[in-house]
């Protein structure tokens, strides 16, 4: 982690570069780098702990091998996202902010994904995809092949 | 024979990218060249295939990677009978139809080209501004009549004015690409299909009001607009619009793009300003206004990325070329957004004046579901739900302010009949519960309890006083909220009461 604090430390509002970089090359943020970040960035722990919890990009512990986000937001409730949720909870037996069993998939809410004219909307990983039903997206989470 | 398919995120979540392999596959065979550009918006026939010969496009779509083959043995025999035929690019009503003027280059190349922005008169607008005085630059913005396109409509120019008339060592101008509102994502667009634009208006926004540094805050959820905008943001470098010494001129401005974390509030420019600080991104109290004591408390502009983009039009154009489409006080192109539940959702840039029922059956092509259409959230999670008897008021912003309503980012989400009105009224306050960044009270613990009384009404416990309790705890929200996030909130939740009521029942 030297190398990013040696790269942040100077940016204006460097903070959150410096976490999405730890995070980035960690899958997480370890609640002991935090007195490195606060040394580094000439914040007190309490700050830093304040932005990691602020942000929901920002975890405090590993995710699992694959993030599928759901998108919850009016766009795809009007497309039946209610239910897709459903019955992602249901088929992974995991509720949002979870990790199943196996370490596969974390299961994230999401308020939008700019794909709203085709929407339901997924996200695994960095891939978007439109017009996800029950059945698409089991298709997508058979394919990630873990 | 050259192919175009799309990159955008939309189009890519369709199969975008399969299809433009399975084009690649055969391009040396076939002696093509693929080229992939940015979306034009019309997202029920992405992935939206251009073939260009002789200069003429003629669109193919909704094409899947399996349709490829058989589409490229068509062409050599003549295609127009192909099932998936649109017709010449230039003569398809749903585009035809449009005023575009931020979006006329969308989807005509490769959105990181510079010889194509430059062909299709990009830059222009920045040559000009380079040639004029910073006075002069302002000036133009507000003869224009452009007004901030994040939401609050703010006359731009105004703005720029209060800048420029600041004096500090360093000012800043802040690109808003937090682009939380669901149901948009025109600024996506921009950004995937024509990102020079915003950095020429960023350019021209720096010019005028001497600020030698931008930032684009860019929400992390859009990761395909986030590199390209970085390979824009070299290349246009490289190519001497950005930088020190722009073209010669002796100006320098530079851009950094900073990611979001997925905080909604973000999007409002105080808190947006916190978090580019390295802060929690908890909203301040205006004044001081960011014009005065803006970014590490110097003046800066903070504008949304339609407002930086449409800057260049003004400048390339002039302002009264801007000015003179609209209505009312509501002065060029409006960009709306259709999504939820349409049949043709997609991106559609008009004049302002319109009405909402005009546009809907013009471009939306009804429900996606087949049924009737029972309500529409304009404006974001934070705009009003109109039902049928709301949809005549014209989209201006005044009109729209007037009916209780607002346009914000242009946003237009469809329900059709099946929607629960209550449950759309409670995710309204939920969302804030979520979103709130926790400074004042009524919105950090009134929607806490707007969810539990909604609750309660929609269980049947004494309904007439919890109706009353939720207005008055509306009034509160939308009276003793420092910012938009509490203090909107209630529109949605008060819209569904009022036009929805038996659903409450």
């Amino acid at each position: 982690m030297a190398p990013l604090l040696e790269v942040y430390r100077s940016q204006p509002g460097g903070l959150l570069p410096l976490l999405h970089a730890v995070q980035q090359a960690l899958g997480y943020i370890p609640p002991e780098a935090i007195p490195d970040i606060a040394r580094a960035m000439n914040l007190s722990r309490a700050e830093v702990h304040g932005v990691i919890s602020f942000y929901h990009d920002f975890r405090a512990e590993p995710a699992g091998r694959h993030t599928l986000q759901i998108c919850r937001a009016e766009a795809c409730q009007a497309m039946g996202s209610r239910d897709l949720e459903n019955h992602a909870r249901r088929s992974l037996a995991i509720d949002f902010g979870e990790t199943t069993a196996d370490g596969a998939v974390t299961l994230e809410p999401v308020y939008c994904l700019g794909n709203c004219a085709c929407s339901p909307s997924v996200r695994i990983d960095d891939c978007v995809y439109a017009r996800v039903d029950p059945a698409r997206l089991d298709a997508l989470l058979a394919e990630l092949g873990d | 024979m050259r192919i175009y398919v799309p990159s955008d995120t939309t189009a890519v979540a369709l199969g975008a990218d399969a299809v433009a392999a399975a084009v690649q596959a055969e391009a040396q065979r076939r002696g093509l060249e693929l080229v992939r550009n940015g979306s034009r918006g019309m997202f029920a026939v992405e992935p939206l295939v251009e073939v260009e010969v002789q200069g003429l496009r003629t669109a193919y779509g909704p094409v899947s990677a399996g349709d490829v083959s058989g589409l490229l043995d068509a062409l050599e025999s003549g295609a127009d009978q192909h099932a998936l035929f649109l017709g010449p690019v230039a003569d398809i009503p749903w585009l035809a139809s449009q005023q575009r003027l931020t979006f006329a280059r969308a989807g005509e190349g490769d959105p990181l080209c510079l010889d194509t922005y430059r062909t299709l008169g990009g830059f222009a607008g920045l040559e000009t501004a380079l040639q004029m005085a910073p006075v002069a630059v302002v000036a133009a913005v507000t003869d224009s009549g452009l007004r901030g396109r994040g939401g609050a409509a703010f006359p731009a120019g105004i703005k720029w004015q209060t800048v420029l008339d600041t004096p500090a060592s360093q000012k800043y101008i802040v690109c808003n690409a937090d682009e939380g509102d669901s149901g948009t994502f025109a600024d996506r667009l921009l950004l995937e299909a024509d990102p020079y634009q915003l950095l020429e208006g960023m350019a021209i926004a720096g010019v005028a009001v001497g600020a030698t540094l931008g930032y684009i805050y860019l929400r992390s959820e859009y990761p395909l607009a986030l590199r390209v905008l970085q390979d824009a943001i070299s290349r246009a470098t490289a190519a001497g619009y950005l930088g020190d010494d722009i073209r010669g001129s002796g100006r320098n401005f530079h851009v950094e793009v900073r990611l979001g974390a997925g905080a909604y509030i973000c999007g409002e420019e105080t808190a947006l300003l916190e978090s580019l600080e390295g802060r929690r991104g908890v909203v301040r109290a205006k004044p001081p206004l960011p014009a005065i004591e803006g970014l590490f408390g110097l003046p800066t502009v903070v504008n949304n990325v339609l407002t930086l983009a449409a800057v260049t039009t003004v400048l390339a154009q002039g302002a009264p070329y801007y000015r003179d489409f609209g209505s009312g006080r509501s002065r060029g192109t409006l960009t709306l957004q259709l999504a939820g539940n349409v049949r043709q959702g997609g991106l559609v840039e008009i004049p302002f004046g319109a009405t909402l029922r005009e546009v809907v059956d013009e471009y939306a092509g009804g429900t996606f579901s087949g049924r009737p259409m029972r309500a529409i959230q304009v404006g974001g999670p934070l705009g009003a739900y109109l039902p049928e008897g709301q949809w005549d008021i014209p989209l201006d912003y005044e009109a729209f302010a007037a009916a209780g309503a607002m346009l914000g980012h242009g946003g237009v989400v469809v329900f059709d009949d099946t929607v629960d009105m209550s449950a759309q009224a409670r995710f309204a306050m939920a969302f804030c519960v979520e979103e709130s960044c926790g400074k004042c009270t009524p919105c950090r613990i009134g929607a806490i309890r707007g969810v539990e009384v909604i609750d309660k009404i929609i269980a049947r416990e004494a309904p007439q006083e919890n109706t009353a309790l939720l207005q008055d705890l509306c009034d509160t929200m939308e009276q003793g909220s420092l910012c938009a996030m509490g203090g909107l909130t209630p529109n949605p939740v008060r819209s569904a009461l009022e036009y929805f009521p038996e659903d409450f029942v």
